[in-house]
């Protein structure tokens, strides 16, 4: 490995910066004894203590994590072999209108995909709630996971799986064994958008949700008109600092007796 | 591929752990009742407390959602799916959902606390005889400025606003009616109007401010007016004292001309399952008490007269945010215009934005 | 490769989903598209599409999509790059992902803050004695903000097909005498295309339809596409207009497809398997 540079390191330091600049002035607010993000009045962790009072937040906190997870996670795999499917594909204009309709949910307004599975879940009886919110975060994450594992697939060398074709593999093998390996780092890139996608989304949510069940987004999107409070803030702090833990820690631990380079990008 | 395997099998656990908690949490903190209580309102509109007590007192699990706009809120009774047993609806909002039928009529018996309503408040064109809905909290739509980045003005006429030395310093609300209206007001037309002439002259006025404005913008307004980013905002009451009680420096002003005057009522939708329930949450709501330490809590302006006894002088006998009914006199209702009307409304001022770049 | 039947097999989840979750909507909007306010069959809402207002709008949110993706895509591809070169790339990848985690509207309220007259930002250039300048709700702010909503869309392809990029190749590139520039435009793009146009999918397509920035960080001084949806769909009622717009979008981004799409010789398993 070659060593990075003065400047490359300066350049990446400065994207960093940028990037970590809001969430880091959104947790500086959340000891703000004044209540707003405005004047930083003195310090203090009401906040936070009011976070772990507040019941209904934090179920609705479990609701957002739960929904976010296993909407990524099923999206990632329907993403995954529809997109080995679309490579596949060997009628030329069939892939390409695969491919739009694949993107049509990314370029549409939340309001309307919200309006429109809305529609379709009160059509079919779907009862509104969280088996609502978590089919339309698995349907509007798909195309993100598709767009993400395409690229790799399209990067594979096709001698690969002849080759291991010639070897006697099954189309089973060559699944698992071929491809899946080598696009593995797609389908991690595909899993993560989807989880933005999934935790940040409003509208969607707002329109398919019933029956008492809530997402964070939602709860904080409705906070706008009376004006958010710092619970959110510290809210947002905790989420911040539990996930960089958890992201550091996994990472570190995956690594040891391994390989020393990249998680699982060579196996 | 046996790490992606793990790492499906790892986030399975994960959601089932989670979702474990989820449930304990769900079992102790509501009460084992069954019988729901449906509640569809904005976010931090209401003290939790308060549903904690109503809880207690009523027997009811109170299950609480919450929306961001009316728009937003009627689509989705509309679509059904989930049967909201009480939404807090603004007056125009009101009148939309009576016209879809959409409510089912409050019976007012079961509403003894309906006589601590102030009567100026009820009986009022969107909902003749409140069949429909119980006024919550109410408010004008006005000017709120910084007198200390100011050189003296006043905005006690709407007029105020296209002085030059304003340039850059207007936040404008976005929404078709507050703005166009704000234009008609100017003129000395009806807020309300349908007249195309009028409409035009408005709009031609309206694009005359574009160089005093600084944005056209939400509820972000709050945070811009408290940080001093800006001198001058056309808002709603209730935002301008939320925006008063963090900087105190800001002042509030009701232009003569006429401004527009609104309500946010409860109604129960014709979906409600518990009818019952709902009209227990309205009396409740309603008490001298409970009122009072709800506008504490959320700092609009409240109709109940009996509660506003009950709260520091100070704030009720503050004139900008309970203006005294000779005062009102100028202030109009939004009526429902109709969607024709409404479209013609929003592509004025999409025009109106179009010219602010 | 496959037989039918085994392709069928996994594939029917996802065709499931284009028909329930992408056809049936489609249906529904182009469907909507044809009726006025009153519910009458009309042609008038695609005749008002072509009104200066509409076409303008067009016309600016490509535009601004065009600014953000392009923008994004100087800034990111570097950042992937030089990614793949540290120690630790994985949780470095990680890292730039999980600020994407934090709620979008309270980082746009931090925004507001930190580019507001007494935010840091201004706080910084007072420093330098430079005047305290208006930020927000300028093309400026609007286009930072979205790049910055969208950088991690762009790095991730961009990573990852940077990362299987042989070294090998470079050095050889190298020891044949060419350029930095050379090497970079013949060797190292030409082999993470890919890559390249699925980040500008995943950046310019959603920049059509950016909504609640323009109007938090623009003031309503940009206004999309998207923007006029959402405004005839909640605020005007009038979902035949919106659903007009709605069927011009989908028109746009499947042109997009096709520009930025596969060359169809370079597309994998052509002929190649049985």
């Amino acid at each position: 490995m070659e060593k990075t540079s003065k400047s490359a390191k300066f350049y990446l330091a400065l994207v960093f910066i940028v990037l970590y600049t809001p969430i880091l002035y959104l947790i500086f607010y959340s000891f703000n004894s004044g209540g707003n993000m405005n004047n930083f009045e003195s310090f203090t962790w009401e906040h936070y203590s009011a976070v772990f009072s507040d019941t209904r937040l934090i179920m609705i906190l479990l609701n957002t994590v739960i929904v976010a997870l296993l909407s990524a996670l099923i999206a990632t795999i329907v993403g995954v072999f529809g997109s080995i499917g679309i490579v596949f594909m060997r009628n030329k204009s069939l892939r390409r209108s695969i491919l739009s309709l694949n993107n049509v949910l990314i370029v549409s307004p939340d309001v309307v995909i919200g309006a429109s599975f809305l529609i379709l879940f009160t059509a079919i009886g779907v009862k509104l709630g969280f088996a609502s919110v978590l089919i339309s975060h698995i349907a509007f994450s798909i195309p993100i996971v598709v767009l993400m594992v395409l690229p790799k697939l399209q990067d594979m060398n096709s001698t690969l799986i002849d080759a291991a074709a010639d070897l006697g593999a099954s189309k089973r093998d060559i699944l698992t064994r071929v491809i899946i390996p080598f696009v593995k780092p797609g389908i991690f890139a595909g899993f993560f958008m989807a989880l933005t996608y999934s935790l940040d989304d409003f509208a969607v949510t707002f329109f398919v949700t019933g029956n008492g069940f809530s997402t964070l987004s939602v709860e904080i999107y409705s906070m706008a008109r009376t004006g958010i409070t710092l619970t959110i803030n510290a809210l947002s702090g905790i989420i911040f600092i539990v996930t960089l833990v958890l992201v550091v820690g996994y990472y570190f631990v995956s690594q040891r007796g391994k390989n020393p380079v990249g998680m699982g990008v060579r196996k | 591929m046996k790490e992606i395997t793990r790492a499906a099998i790892a986030i399975v656990v994960v959601c089932i752990i989670l979702f474990g908690v989820n449930k304990y949490l769900n079992q102790s903190s509501g009460n084992a009742s069954s019988d729901t209580l449906t509640i569809f309102n904005w976010g931090e509109y209401i003290d939790p407390d308060l549903i904690s007590q109503f809880e207690e007192e009523s027997g009811y699990r109170v299950v609480y959602e919450t929306f961001d706009s009316n728009e937003a809120m009627m689509t989705k009774i509309e679509q059904g799916g989930t049967s909201y047993d009480i939404a807090v609806p603004s007056e125009y909002a009101i009148e939309k959902m009576k016209e879809n039928d959409l409510l089912q009529e409050i019976d007012h018996s079961k509403i003894p606390n309906l006589s601590n309503i102030d009567p100026y408040f009820l009986d009022l064109a969107f909902d003749p005889k409140n069949k429909y809905s119980i006024p919550y909290f109410w408010g004008t739509v006005g000017v709120v400025f910084n007198p200390s980045l100011l050189d003296g003005q006043t905005f006690d006429s709407w007029e105020s606003l296209w002085d030059p030395s304003l340039e850059g310093e207007v936040l404008l609300v976005d929404g078709a009616r507050e703005i166009i209206g704000m234009g008609l007001n100017s003129l000395g037309y009806s807020l309300n109007s349908t007249d195309e002439k009028e409409l035009l002259e408005a709009t031609a006025k309206l694009k005359e401010l574009t160089p005093n404005v600084k944005a056209i913008i939400g509820d972000e307004v709050t945070q811009l007016m408290i940080n001093e980013e800006a001198s001058v905002a056309i808002t709603f009451s209730g935002q301008a004292a939320d925006m008063m009680w963090e900087n105190e420096g800001l002042d509030y002003s009701v232009p003569e001309e006429g401004s527009n005057l609104w309500f946010d009522n409860m109604v129960i939708p014709k979906t409600a399952a518990n009818v019952e329930g709902a009209h227990e949450f309205i009396n409740f709501m309603l008490d001298a008490e409970v009122a009072a330490q709800n506008a504490d809590y959320v700092g609009y302006s409240i109709p109940n007269t009996a509660a506003i006894e009950l709260m520091d002088e100070e704030v009720t006998s503050d004139e900008r945010f309970y203006p005294l009914e000779e005062a009102r006199e100028n202030l109009e209702v939004y009526k429902n215009l109709g969607l024709e009307m409404l479209g013609k409304y929003n592509e004025l001022f999409l025009e109106f934005k179009m010219s602010a770049n | 490769m496959q037989t039918k039947t085994t392709k069928a097999f996994y594939l029917i989840p996802y065709y499931v989903w284009i028909v329930l979750f992408v056809v049936a909507p489609i249906a529904l909007i182009a469907y909507y598209s044809f009726f006025d306010l009153s519910g009458n069959f009309t042609l008038d809402n695609y005749q008002n599409f072509f009104t200066s207002v509409y076409l303008k709008l067009t016309l600016s949110s490509f535009w601004y999509a065009f600014l953000i993706t392009f923008f994004t895509l100087l800034i990111a591809y570097p950042t992937a790059y030089l990614l793949t070169k540290t120690r630790h790339k994985q949780l470095w990848l990680l890292l730039i992902i999980i600020p994407s985690w934090i709620n979008l509207l309270l980082k746009t309220y931090a925004f507001i803050g930190i580019f507001g007259l007494y935010g840091p930002v201004n706080a910084f250039l007072n420093v330098f004695g430079l005047e305290e300048t208006q930020i927000l709700f300028t093309d400026f702010s609007f286009v930072f903000v979205s790049v910055y909503i969208f950088i991690p869309f762009m790095i991730l392809p961009i990573f990852n097909s940077l990362d299987k990029l042989n070294p090998s190749l470079m050095d050889a590139s190298r020891d044949l005498g060419a350029s930095s520039w050379t090497t970079f435009s013949k060797v190292i793009l030409p082999l993470t295309i890919n890559g390249v146009k699925a980040g500008i999918q995943a950046v310019f397509i959603p920049s059509l339809s950016l909504f609640m920035i323009t109007r938090l960080i623009a003031g309503n001084k940009v206004i999309t596409l998207g923007t006029a949806i959402e405004q005839q769909f909640l605020v005007t009622q009038n979902w035949g207009m919106g659903s007009t717009i709605a069927v011009f979008l989908i028109i746009f981004m499947v042109i997009i497809m096709i520009i930025t799409g596969q060359r169809d010789k370079g597309a994998y398993a052509n002929g190649k398997n049985k």
